[in-house]
């Protein structure tokens, strides 16, 4: 059974189609590139499967549940984290407090435990705390655990944001163009990352990218948007002469 | 030079292993209460210097709640007499209209905490425009909010409509003033050093990153709003029978730009800050009083360059030792002492 299953998928801005009739079924421990030109509605959909935005048409299933409806924190809960493309951090807070943030559907208190510091408090503050140092400790940010988000250098903001997704304990990591910014040896570096990631924490990732050639390496399948309508699924070898797919990044052929 | 800093640093040391001691608030508590009760029935602190008490630790209670909407969570409300209205009139229909005469002491907090939960009630209510408008929205939805309790209470001619309502007795003493004041300190204090406070700090930094994040954020705007709301009230009660006379108008937006003064004066998202802000500002307009009309152009301008000089307030965005946690402060020092080693080694 697919870990997500979207069907028919269709959103439409005012009129414009922006997402139209996408599918996608997704299994445990996948690696899927969604790749296609500027605007091609890539982000799109993940806002679509996180719910920021709600789908005009279509379902989405994570499990067998339907998550069209539901509000982001209760998709995020479900088991569903995601990074953004222009990094949004938590930036005036702490790189600890950032991660002990995203423990926020774990707590076990209640708000009246925490206005008066009694109960399950002490206990689950200890326990959360030590989960998020421990994560940042993995991705060799505990030092700076004190430090304030904005402070970080850009590729370890990057890092931040990808365990501070993973520490809402997601089955289905979605990284939204994690590779824009950096240069040909950092997302060499990037890519072996997201391997170990997918490997160590066992999450199903799906990748943004609008280079086509950077995820070549690592995605087992690729899905091609462009103007919204999904022009290719398959392999990376089929996707990469596939007619289509040049037309949408080089332009029509003319025959001269 | 250098032996007079350790010393400091020793002292310094010494006073964080007292406060982060278990019994360090109560005992802190008790002392105080012990303290103020001596001062209000021996009298060795004269009677207009407990008022100016009294007014502190009340505005300390509005400066310290209102923070927690427009510091912590970035949002901007100016509805605060409002809630703080409620409060009042709650708490003395209750003591002048409700309770015996004869237990009016013994019941006094009982008054006080229905005024609370009532101006809570109201806040719950107000929550949800929240959860839509947001900046200069949720302003203008809030003012709106402090010009319907002020009308609303001029037009009910059982508490006295515009004439407004007394017959209160001075029930206010410094012990009480204290006691209500330390617990909303603490009680916020609590809050933002909680999981449900660092969501409302990440809605101030990005309310859809939040929501993405798993933070209800909801459910954090309702806390932050009732809790705010709750403590205002009790700031209204208190106010209420302190001054033994109270009237719409003196709840009206002024009092709020008043609120909203300290807040910013003493630095957003700090709870050292809002006290400060709050003792600052309460003794200043005290000690300009001779000043008569002029002290109005002078606080203004004092805040003018405030502004310009420490443009996020006295305490913007930081906070004293004494009211962060010690978890919180050793991962925050061991990063510190890690850096410092790393600087070492380098050259």
């Amino acid at each position: 059974m697919p870990l997500l299953e979207i069907q028919k998928l269709t959103h439409r801005f005012a009129g414009l189609c922006a997402v139209s009739d996408f599918n996608l079924a997704v299994e445990p421990h996948e690696l899927i590139g969604v790749i296609g030109p500027n605007g091609a509605g890539k982000t799109t959909v993940f806002n679509l499967i996180t719910g920021v935005y709600r789908a005009s048409e279509g379902s989405i299933k994570l499990d067998g549940l339907e998550l069209v409806g539901l509000t982001p924190h209760q998709i995020t809960r479900s088991g569903i984290a995601r990074t953004f493309q222009n990094i949004r951090l938590f930036k005036e807070l702490s790189v600890l407090d950032n991660v002990r943030i995203a423990h926020y559907g774990q707590i076990a208190y209640t708000p009246a435990e925490a206005l008066l510091h009694i109960g399950r408090f002490r206990a689950e503050e200890r326990r959360i705390t030590n989960q998020a140092l421990d994560l940042l400790s993995i991705f060799k940010l505990d030092e700076m655990a004190g430090e304030k988000a904005k402070n970080l250098p850009y590729g370890l903001q990057r890092r931040l944001e990808i365990a501070r997704a993973l520490a809402t304990e997601p089955k289905l990591l979605l990284l939204d163009e994690p590779a824009a910014g950096m240069n040909p040896n950092e997302i060499i570096q990037l890519m072996d990352f997201i391997g170990w990631i997918r490997k160590t924490f066992s999450v199903t990732i799906i990748l943004i990218e609008h280079q086509m050639r950077l995820v070549m390496g690592i995605c087992e399948r690729l899905v091609v948007l462009d103007f919204g309508a999904t022009i290719a699924t398959g392999r990376c070898s089929d996707i990469q002469n596939n007619p289509k797919v040049l037309e949408a990044y080089l332009g029509e052929e003319v025959a001269i | 030079m250098a032996k007079l800093s350790s010393t400091y640093e020793n002292i310094q040391e010494h006073w964080h292993a007292l406060t982060d001691k278990k019994y360090f608030w109560p005992l802190f508590m008790i002392a105080g209460i012990a303290f103020c009760m001596a001062a209000s029935t021996f009298e060795f602190l004269d009677l207009y210097l407990q008022l100016i008490l009294i007014y502190v630790g009340i505005n300390i209670i509005l400066t310290v709640s209102l923070n927690l909407i427009n510091g912590y969570m970035g949002e901007f409300s100016v509805g605060h007499a409002g809630f703080m209205a409620i409060g009042a009139y709650i708490a003395s229909l209750l003591t002048v209209h409700v309770f015996p005469p004869t237990a009016q002491n013994l019941l006094f907090p009982l008054a006080i905490l229905a005024g609370g939960l009532g101006a809570a009630l109201v806040g719950f209510l107000v929550a949800i425009p929240s959860f839509k408008t947001r900046g200069d929205y949720l302003a203008i939805v809030t003012l709106a909010f402090c010009m319907i309790v002020k009308s609303v209470l001029e037009n009910i001619d059982a508490v006295g409509g515009p004439r407004g309502l007394l017959g209160m007795e001075k029930l206010t003493t410094l012990p009480w003033v204290f006691f209500w004041t330390a617990l909303s300190v603490w009680v916020i204090r609590n809050l933002v050093y909680s999981n449900f406070g660092r969501g409302v700090l990440s809605i101030r930094e990005d309310e859809i990153a939040s929501d993405l994040m798993s933070v209800n954020t909801r459910q954090v705007k309702i806390i932050a709003f009732v809790v705010s709301s709750f403590f205002a009230g009790i700031a209204g009660g208190l106010f209420a029978h302190a001054l033994q006379f109270i009237n719409p108008r003196m709840f009206d937006i002024l009092k709020s730009t008043d609120i909203l003064i300290m807040v910013y004066l003493g630095g957003i998202a700090s709870i050292s800050g809002s006290i400060i802000g709050a003792v600052i500002y309460t003794i200043l307009l005290e000690i300009l009083r001779p000043l008569g009309v002029w002290r109005m152009v002078l606080m203004p301008l004092m805040l003018v360059l405030l502004m310009i000089y420490r443009p996020r307030g006295i305490m913007g965005m930081r906070e004293a030792r004494l009211f962060t946690p010690l978890r919180d402060f050793v991962t925050e020092k061991l990063w510190r002492q890690k850096k410092k080693e790393a600087g070492d080694a380098t050259p």
